[in-house]
């Protein structure tokens, strides 16, 4: 934890894999993965003579980003080079825009703990992505694919309005969702497909001014950007208590030994010259052509919210949750078809289902089973044909293979025991070999009916109507 | 007439009533550029087999009634930084000696349309930054009217060969007057066209913005040939320009009768050689006679076209040749100790002294702290060009003016000083800077037996008029009669 | 205007090139003499002008977004001048 006098102060420049069927700048196939080199063509490797030519749904795509985050859109948009040479960029120069980004001044919305809290948007705008090295492990080289050279990306440029690393990643979860539902990206982290550059300072509580700040590029996994920006939040502050001052550079993280290490690169080369692109033609938008655009917006996250709470009644952390993710909502909504019960759904996919994510270390994309068998599921509960202790289990199973829960229940022979006669049975068994407790109830000792319900589930492995077996054991003691 | 004498549109006449067969023509040049090329060293490389197989299959067709495109089996020569597929595509430069191209230019695609045959590439300045043909890599070309002389450039190497007859007519490049001044020193009909009207896919990029293809021919018939094979809208060349092709012959009319012409004061004054200064005023003269009004008129912002050039040129550059980095083609360098060796020393090694010099100064005016000097006030003083041009425009249907301040000059007379050889260009750098059409027509010579041409400056996308006037005064005069004379020993 | 040795080594230090101490003095006073060229654009009233951006005053030249592929990665890469496993090869990355 930072100490109580400093704060930190975080901005965000989000990256984000347009998903797009072509590249950015060519007709190559925009696919993660495949052959080196088999997704490319002479414009995507740079050959001499070759000319970009902008994929109209890309500038769609980054358009409704700009929609679904607030922003604003430049109806006067253009393209600029920023050279620089690396290996991974063939062109040795990005095509990404400077000064007239196709979207500037929005904002979303994120939950902290002290309510609603607003980060700004600075800027969005559309890019294309460098290619990949791989380097083996014998150090005989490095070796260049341009698979993924010329993949369209927006950069979503933050304010510094983050204070904390919850926060940061609160903001990064929430544009994930929206671009989830909007559909302009998968936003894989584990691919790539979603990444960001951090950018720390740190100050002394009440000072106005913003502190110097250090960048980690290229951060691809919620877990290292929330231990990175804690880490060099802490880091500053050490150096600053020391008398030290912080130097603004480019460090880099490092997940193994949980710190941070300055990039030694080359000094003086960080002049990107940047100069408007002249193998490509201004971009102009109408007025017309956006609002159609935002006419083809899904709903959002914030209208679904609202609907959540209004037509289904879910309790605020229910609806916040749920619409969290696109994965989450659609799986919801889905269910509810099916089972007709809104507050059920809810609760199971913000307890269970997100506790089981989580301990697979997995995020609400990675789950497999849809609408249809969660609907399933929550009805076989609501129709008594199991308990939810075994609707947790069949829960399990289905994050291991997707079946309906109908099929494993049988087949696991789950099935809840709810026949009268059944249950009698085993309610005599258990009273008959458990005399002391029927003392205490009768003591006024109202734990003993808990634990002799407890018996019954276990002998049943969970297969007895709790709430039969409840009634049952009652109207025996009382008698 | 010998074949090679005989211009594109005799040739084809003669292919049509079967006088002659594509392999005749053919191996006449190829006969030709063995006798002539060693003197004048316009080729970097030759297709010779490939040419005569071409040459052979359109013959074989003709012969069995096939419908075939007019120009069929005609040969042409190719300037070096215009990609076809499968052959080297050099740019006079030892980072591109072996590369070859995966791909043909949209240009060559069109004229592969055309079933044109190729007799192979045409020597350049490096990356066609000169106004010589002399920072090629490889060797110098020498101008056929006196072999002590430089072509021009940086397409010195397609007029050289068109002025010696030894390709029947060429693809050049102009960012600068590549097209232009190279004809006017080797007695060449040159064109560039209007900024997007020819495909600049293919061509290995030299100044994004300024850049275009064009041809350069024995006469203004087969300049507006070829420029309807080779122009259109291309989708893969984003500043392409939209509008449907023309047939260009239509404008081979002769008559300028009405027709208004301006000669801007600037392009005849100070630092224009005396002897071009009387040829244009002649041809101007001619101009009246044939029924033209012409008449003096300022264009001041022409003045600092030339500085404003060179920083855009180099600007862009600076950036088009980052892509020359030793690692997916091209030169790579012995010297590796580390990625860096990859790049400084591939670079430094490949490219030549003028280019690295462009690419400093590109690199300085686009630096931080000095683009706004530099590269932002550059590009405010072309508007201030193109809106001169506009103005002349609205009084002028062409601009009249010398293409070159001089006849040709001495292989090695400016090498030694940078300035001094962009000032060739002075008089056709305006017309890239506002993305207009220009043409090179020959018209005389000058004491020493060397060609002078003058220029026509047109509206954008009218390149019309500009055929139609170069046509008129071809068909009033007889430059055609001069023969260069392949005199005077290398320097 | 002439530009100083350090400013020459700067930006062929931007540009990836080396340029010798034999060559430095010919560097500075070549382009030494074109900056003073480049300068004369100083000379320009251009108030209230809009940069030139581009050559033409075209826009929005879009592709559709369909695959369109025929490239051979043998032939995009036969001119590499070191290649591995369908790669291009480069010297050992310090990371
Ligand atoms: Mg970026
Ligand atoms: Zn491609």
């Amino acid at each position: 934890m930072l100490r109580d006098d400093y704060e930190m102060i975080v901005g965000l420049e989000v990256h984000c894999e347009l998903s797009t069927k072509t590249k950015l700048f060519c007709s190559c196939l925009n696919e993660f993965g495949g052959e080196p080199n088999t997704h490319c063509c002479p414009v995507c490797m740079a050959m001499p003579g070759a000319l970009p030519v902008i994929n109209e749904k890309a500038i769609e795509y980054a358009v409704k980003a700009g929609l679904a985050t607030n922003c604003s859109i430049e109806k006067n948009s253009k393209n600029d080079r920023k050279n620089y040479f690396y290996p991974d960029n063939p062109r040795s120069y990005q095509i990404s825009q400077f000064d007239k980004p196709l979207c500037y001044e929005g904002f979303v919305n994120i939950d902290t703990e002290d309510g609603e809290k607003t980060i700004r948007i600075e800027r969005i705008h559309i890019e294309d992505d460098a290619g990949k090295l791989n380097h083996d492990d014998f150090g005989r080289g490095s070796f260049v694919d341009l698979n993924r050279a010329g993949v369209p990306l927006i950069e979503v440029v933050s304010k510094p309005d983050m204070r904390s690393p919850e926060e940061a990643e609160k903001y990064i979860r929430k544009l994930k969702s929206i671009f989830e539902y909007i559909e302009i990206s998968d936003c894989k982290m584990q691919e790539g497909s979603l990444r960001a550059d951090v950018n720390v300072s740190v100050r002394k509580k009440g000072d106005t001014k913003l502190g110097t700040r250090t960048e980690m590029k290229n951060m691809s996994s919620f877990r290292s950007i929330v231990r990175a920006i804690e880490y060099e939040a802490e880091r500053q502050v050490e150096e600053l208590e020391k008398g030290n001052t912080i130097k603004q550079e480019t460090l880099r993280w490092d997940d193994i030994s949980g710190r941070t290490f300055s990039m030694r690169s080359k000094e003086n080369a960080d002049d990107y010259r940047y100069f408007p692109e002249p193998d490509l033609v201004s971009i102009k938008l109408s007025d017309e052509y956006i609002e159609n655009v935002r006419n083809s917006l899904p709903e959002l996250p914030e209208s679904r919210r609202k609907r959540y709470l209004g037509e289904y009644g879910l309790t605020e952390k229910a609806a916040n949750f749920v619409t969290s993710s696109k994965y989450y909502s659609n799986l919801f909504e889905d269910s509810i078809k099916i089972c007709n019960n809104p507050k059920s759904v809810g609760n199971m996919i913000m307890s269970d289902i997100a506790r089981i994510v989580n301990e697979r270390e997995e995020e609400p994309e990675d789950i497999k089973f849809t609408g249809k068998e969660l609907g399933e599921l929550i009805s076989l509960i609501d129709n008594g044909t199991i308990s939810s202790a075994i609707a947790k289990k069949v829960l399990e199973e289905l994050f291991i293979e997707v079946k309906m829960p109908s099929t494993i229940i049988k087949e696991k022979g789950w099935i809840q025991i709810s026949d009268e006669g059944a249950i009698k049975e085993i309610v005599m068994r258990i009273l008959e070999n458990n005399p002391q407790s029927i003392a205490d109830f009768k003591a006024g000792k109202d734990r003993a009916l808990g634990f002799l319900v407890g018996q019954a589930m276990k002998e049943t492995k969970g297969k007895a109507n709790p709430k039969m077996l409840n009634e049952m054991f009652l109207e025996e003691l009382k008698k | 007439m010998e074949i090679v004498d005989l211009t594109v549109h005799e040739l084809a006449e003669k292919l049509e009533a079967k006088e002659l067969t594509s392999e005749e023509i053919t191996k006449a040049y190829f006969n030709r550029i063995k006798e002539i090329d060693p003197k004048v060293r316009a080729y970097i490389s030759t297709l010779e087999d490939d040419a005569i197989n071409k040459a052979k299959q359109i013959d074989v067709a003709r012969n069995k009634g096939e419908k075939l495109p007019k120009y069929a089996g005609i040969p042409i020569g190719i300037k070096d930084n215009i990609c076809i597929k499968g052959t080297k595509t050099t740019c006079s430069s030892k980072m591109l000696e072996n590369f070859v191209s995966p791909y043909d230019a949209t240009v060559i695609e069109k004229l592969n349309e055309e079933k044109l045959v190729y007799l192979g590439k045409l020597n350049m300045d490096e990356f066609a930054m000169g106004s010589s043909t002399e920072n090629s890599a490889f060797f110098n070309t020498h101008n056929p009217w006196d072999l002590s002389r430089v072509p021009g450039g940086s397409s010195g190497g397609s007029a050289a060969a068109v002025a010696s007859n030894i390709a029947p007519w060429a693809l050049g490049s102009d960012t600068g007057g590549s097209i232009r001044q190279p004809s006017s020193l080797c007695g060449t009909v040159g064109l560039k066209p209007t900024y997007g009207l020819v495909s600049r896919y293919g061509l290995v990029a030299f100044a994004s913005s300024l850049d275009q293809i064009g041809p350069i021919t024995k006469d203004v018939t087969d300049s507006a040939i070829l420029l309807s094979i080779i122009s259109g809208h291309d989708e893969k060349d984003s500043t392409s320009d939209n509008n449907p092709s023309k047939d260009y012959t239509k404008s081979l009319i002769n008559d300028v009768k009405g027709m208004r012409i301006g000669i801007p004061k600037e392009y005849i004054g100070e630092g224009i050689n005396e002897e071009v200064k009387k040829a244009i005023l002649d041809v101007a003269k001619k101009y009246e006679e044939l029924g033209a009004t012409v008449e003096e008129c300022s264009f001041e912002a022409g003045n600092y076209a030339l500085s404003a050039y060179y920083i855009i040129a180099d600007a862009e550059a600076s950036s088009n040749l980052g892509r020359f980095d030793g690692i997916r083609y091209g030169y790579r360098t012995s010297k590796i100790e580390s990625l860096d060796d990859i790049y400084v020393n591939s670079r430094s090694e490949g490219f030549g002294q003028e280019v690295k010099r462009r690419i400093l100064l590109g690199t300085y005016v686009l630096s931080s702290g000095y683009y706004d000097a530099y590269y932002k006030k550059a590009q405010k003083v072309r508007t201030v060009i193109k809106k001169a041009f506009d103005e002349l425009f609205e009084k002028y249907d062409l601009l009249l003016a010398p293409t070159s301040p001089t006849t040709a000059f001495k292989i090695g007379e400016k090498t030694e000083n940078p300035v001094e050889m962009y000032l060739a260009d002075i008089c056709t750098i305006p017309v890239n800077m506002a993305g207009l059409p220009g043409m090179n027509v020959p018209c005389t010579l000058d004491s020493q037996g060397l060609p002078i041409g003058f220029q026509l400056i047109g509206k954008a996308f009218d390149e019309e008029t500009i055929i139609r006037a170069a046509y008129t005064y071809e068909q009033n005069s007889n430059f055609r009669e001069s023969k260069p004379s392949f005199k005077g020993g290398k320097a | 205007m002439s530009i100083s040795k350090e400013e020459i080594m700067h930006i062929a230090e931007l540009s990836d090139l080396k340029i010798s101490d034999n060559e430095i003095e010919k560097y500075k006073k070549d382009i030494s003499e074109i900056l003073k060229l480049a300068n004369e654009v100083n000379n320009v009233n251009t108030d209230g002008m809009d940069e030139t951006i581009g050559a033409n005053q075209k826009c929005n030249a879009f592709r559709k977004d369909e695959v369109k592929n025929s490239n051979k990665r043998e032939i995009l890469m036969q001119n590499a001048p070191s290649k591995e496993d369908g790669m291009f090869k480069i010297p050992k990355m310090s990371l």
